[in-house]
């Protein structure tokens, strides 16, 4: 990846779903796209790399000593939507990128 | 049975209720639980019955909802026809009828007469004057709220414990109060002179003043005030808003006027059993006189509620008069009353402890020979009150120096340990609860404070017995060696089934409300499907209505089972496995049309595989015009009834084996269980449906069903237990329903059938008592909230392609209309299957090339 990075808008805030997430193309990659109850929004790749296929937008928000996370719907593992990291498999990781809510636009750093 | 049909009766008694206050309602829901009585309520309210004995949390915030004990689907539910605004003016006792005041007639062939009683408003002159008003009924309430708001003082006559109430009521709207009573002392009925003159101070302390030895001679214009009270002592009192409690009469008009016989000073007299001097007449609650006493109390009218219900459906009980103590709190003040407060016991003596610093008084009347408490009166402090009340109540016999069961425990204070009570001492005397049964229920399996109040009803009333309730279930567990901690996860305290009891007792609709009050943080993958699972059995709300979707796990949430390449797999119900060749055609045309493979399932259905998500709505759209509906195969919810032909085809069926599994289906499809329940119904012992291996299995027999539980059990394969014999079709379906329900309400999350009876403690045996011999006494509720669920099914799937809002989640992408190009199938055996890894890394499909180190960099970037 060569080129800037840049905020790129999305979609509109209300194609979203509180408490759940969306999926999103942004140059061929696919992102999961999540919104919490208190407003806030998060992007992590939508690769699930234990259950190697494109589903971690469609699993259930949680948290864990305060991280907040997505469970994986294929075989649940924890993804950390601020880093990335595995709560449940240090080996495993996807990438998290900034993400926020301009003019009711979401926008992620990409 | 017919199956296709409700079993209709036309022989059901006719009961009518006159009356729909605590007291009736209790009635009907006692005679509710038996099929064999056609209920009739007729309310001279407007509305259904509600809880009387809180009335004035009204004005703390209470709405008439929360105080309501029933709604209308609820006794629609339950068969009740019920009429409001129907006030009876008439009795008919040889035609057996009752005529409201609109003119309905209605006949009955047990009549029971729940009149209640009216406040006793004393003759004196200017009463009728406006702002002059009772504290009764929630319309009281709206009519003492709209007077108070135009005045600033408001004076309650009477200082009874109604009165009290009331006085509190008035304070709460923000009057100026007073409380006038006839008498030289408040609560003259539960309290000494001593202790009603503490109870003054005290009252006043918070602001109301209390005026004892008043009599009120007349109302008239005020000067100040709407009104001025002249009392007979020359004094007045100036108020704008006039409150009478001072007493209840019996509702009795209708025994007098249509020749019942009545007792000297009102109450319509019953005997034992609650029936009047008619035999087909009953009468219970403040309207009815039991050897000559009435009982202002709602715990001995919901007695004499059992005993009536019991003795009309041929069971022997009896009333016997009512223990009358009371503890209760007036305006935050701790008030309690035991038996003969008064010491008029011929030789009682009396130890007193008053304390005018702390305002604290307490008394205790005892036996002449000093073995037996007698009576008690607290002021202030109530603390010893469920001790006190259990030496009175079972005889206990007191220890040497009794007055140390009231002194401050500065000194060694003999405690009465709950070791003591007898297993007969009444620990919920609302519900009539005793230590034996408790201890009985944690005999037969409850393992924590939730599960014996559910399956006792201990506590459920008035509530003031739960902390009694809880030293005696602590103390019976702490026997037991036990410390049973089920917490689902960190996010709530709690086990699965208290967490049932939680949701079902406050009737909480959505996962937000049960967070916030009952657990922490915002829940997780493990509680928030386990919540959603409890909340779809209890109310069955549409599954992904906005608060629910986000719970669900991904099977639900699309309504399909999730395969290993992020598909879905598409299951149409056919109940029993019974399929037209149209829709058969249908499904073959559709898998043909989105190229899905197809394959016959364990459970005697079609799975269609290889849905992407964007295609589902369309490929349901077509199923569902083709008169099919959701299978419900990514639930954890009831699969499949698998069946054999039965006697319709088969040389060797006994039963129609075939109608039996579809109407099962049919019956039990949507419900949400902890685990996935499968069924089978075999046509006879040869078992061709395998039913021995399912979570419910039913097999033929010439006389009728024999009925098998808890089969299955998925990793550990487990053989079920035969639970019943040669059952007809209507006890089988009745022992389902209930056997089904005591599952949901009591498993653990993700507990299969075959797990839990394992855990069950009693296991088979306690099931069977439980669900045939009503050990619990729940069945009646277990089949209600079973005929609610069934009542109240929907295809989601139909649900969900009628919504536009719904359609709006299948989109693979948020911003854009492709489809995932990872999705990729290879042909085997002329169908599809996914594509391995290997084969879609040959075709360059794979986006795994993820590394930490690019997520290291691209977290370190701060764009703000």
């Amino acid at each position: 990846m060569s080129t800037a990075k840049n905020w790129q808008t999305i979609c509109h805030k209300q194609d979203l779903v509180k408490n759940s997430g969306v999926c999103a193309l942004l140059q061929e990659q696919q992102l999961a796209i999540f919104l919490t109850s208190d407003d806030q929004v998060y992007s992590i790749t939508n690769w699930d790399p234990a259950g190697k296929a494109n589903v971690l937008y469609r699993g259930i928000i949680g948290d864990s000593e305060g991280e907040i996370f997505v469970a994986s719907p294929l075989y649940k593992e924890r993804f950390s939507l601020t880093t990335g990291k595995c709560l449940d498999d240090e080996q495993l990781s996807v990438i998290s990128y900034q993400t926020r809510i301009q003019d009711n636009q979401v926008q992620v750093f990409f | 049975m017919d199956l296709n049909a409700q079993p209709q009766s036309i022989s059901k008694q006719q009961i009518v209720v006159v009356g729909n206050g605590m007291v009736g309602h209790h009635f009907v829901e006692q005679l509710s639980q038996y099929e064999d009585y056609q209920i009739t309520v007729l309310s001279a309210e407007p509305r259904l019955a509600y809880d009387r004995v809180h009335l004035s949390e009204y004005f703390s915030g209470k709405t008439e909802s929360d105080l309501a004990l029933i709604t209308a689907e609820q006794y629609q539910t339950l068969g009740v026809n019920f009429h409001l605004d129907a006030k009876v003016s008439h009795i008919d006792k040889r035609a057996k009828t009752v005529t409201t005041e609109q003119g309905q007639s209605y006949s009955y062939d047990k009549l029971i007469l729940a009149t209640g009683s009216y406040p006793f408003v004393p003759p004196i002159p200017g009463k009728e004057r406006p702002h002059c008003l009772v504290y009764r009924t929630i319309d009281d309430l709206e009519q003492i709220k709209a007077s108070a708001a135009q005045g600033t003082v408001g004076v309650v006559v009477g200082g009874g414990l109604l009165g009290l109430e009331a006085a509190n009521a008035l304070k709460e709207l923000g009057l100026e109060t007073h409380v006038v009573e006839f008498a030289p002392q408040l609560m003259g009925v539960q309290l000494d002179s001593t202790g009603g003159q503490l109870l003054k101070r005290k009252i006043e302390a918070l602001g109301v003043t209390v005026h004892t030895e008043k009599a009120t001679q007349q109302i008239v214009d005020g000067k100040q005030c709407v009104h001025r009270m002249e009392f007979a002592d020359g004094s007045y009192l100036e108020t704008d808003l006039i409150l009478f409690s001072a007493g209840i009469r019996p509702y009795d008009n209708l025994a007098r006027e249509f020749d019942l016989t009545v007792g000297e000073r009102g109450g319509i007299v019953i005997n034992n059993q609650c029936q009047t001097s008619e035999q087909d007449i009953y009468a219970i609650g403040e309207c009815a006189l039991w050897n000559n006493f009435i009982f202002g109390l709602v715990a001995p009218g919901y007695s004499m509620a059992k005993v009536a219900a019991a003795h009309i459906h041929g069971e022997s009980d009896s009333f016997t008069g009512a223990d009358m103590s009371t503890k209760l709190k007036l305006m935050g003040v701790e008030v309690g009353s035991i038996g003969d407060a008064h010491a008029k016991t011929p030789g009682a003596q009396c130890f007193t402890y008053q304390n005018d610093r702390d305002l604290i008084y307490k008394k205790i009347v005892v036996s002449q020979d000093g073995k037996n408490l007698l009576g008690a009166v607290l002021v202030g402090d109530t603390s010893e009150y469920d001790s006190l009340l259990q030496y009175a109540l079972n005889g206990i016999e007191l220890p040497e120096d009794p007055d140390a069961l009231i002194l401050p425990s500065s000194g060694e204070k003999p405690s009465l340990g709950v070791d003591a009570l007898p297993d007969s001492a009444t620990i919920c005397s609302c519900l009539n609860v005793t230590k034996g049964d408790i201890i009985n229920a944690i005999d037969n399996g409850d393992t924590d404070l939730a599960e014996i109040k559910a399956s006792t009803k201990a506590s459920s009333g008035c509530g003031g017995c739960a902390a009694l309730l809880k030293t005696v279930a602590d103390s019976e567990f702490a026997k037991r060696g036990l410390e049973v901690k089920k917490d689902i996860c960190s996010h709530f305290a709690y086990s699965r089934t208290e967490l049932f009891h939680i949701i079902k007792a406050e009737k909480i609709r959505n996962f937000d409300t049960l967070i916030e009050k009952h657990g922490q943080g915002i829940g997780c993958e493990i509680c928030k499907p386990a919540v959603a699972s409890i909340l779809a059995s209890i109310w069955n709300d549409y599954i992904l209505q906005s608060d629910h979707l986000p719970l669900q796990d991904t099977n639900d949430v699309y309504l399909g089972n999730m395969q290993k390449d992020g598909t879905y797999s598409i299951v149409p119900r056919m109940p029993g496995g019974e399929i037209t060749p149209d829709k058969l055609i249908v499904i073959g045309e559709v898998a043909k049309a989105y190229n899905l493979y197809t394959k016959i399932t364990g459970g005697q259905r079609i799975d269609l595989f290889g849905a992407r998500v964007d295609q589902l709505p369309d490929i349901w759209e077509k199923l569902i015009a083709a008169g099919m509906e959701t299978g419900h195969a990514y639930g954890k919810s009831l699969r499949t009834v698998k069946s054999c032909v039965g006697s319709t085809w088969c040389r060797y069926g006994v039963q129609d084996s075939m109608s039996m599994a579809i109407f099962l289906e049919n019956r039990y499809k949507g419900l949400r269980t902890p685990h996935k329940v499968k069924f089978a119904v075999s046509g006879c012992t040869r078992e061709c449906a395998e039913a021995q291996s399912k979570d419910i299995g039913v097999i033929a027999t010439e006389n009728g069903w024999n009925l098998y539980v808890s089969g299955n059990g998925g990793m550990k394969p487990r053989h079920a237990d035969l639970f019943a014999t040669d059952l007809d079709d209507t006890t089988l379906v009745k022992y389902i329903d209930r056997y089904l329900m005591f599952y949901v309400r009591m498993a653990d999350r993700l507990q299969r059938t075959s797990v839990w009876l394992e855990s069950l403690e009693g296991g088979l045996e306690y099931a069977q008592k439980v669900v045939i011999d009503d050990h619990l006494g729940i069945n009646d509720e277990l089949e209600k909230q079973m005929a609610a669920v069934v009542d109240s099914y929907q295809c989601e799937w139909k649900t969900t392609i009628e919504s536009p809002e719904q359609l709006k989640r299948f989109r693979q992408f948020v911003n854009s209309e492709k489809s995932d190009p990872s999705i990729q199938f290879v042909n085997e055996r002329e169908q599809i299957r996914p594509a391995t890894i290997t084969e879609k890394a040959a075709a360059g499909l794979l986006i795994d090339t993820v590394t930490i180190s690019d997520s290291q960099q691209v977290t370190e970037v701060n764009p703000a």
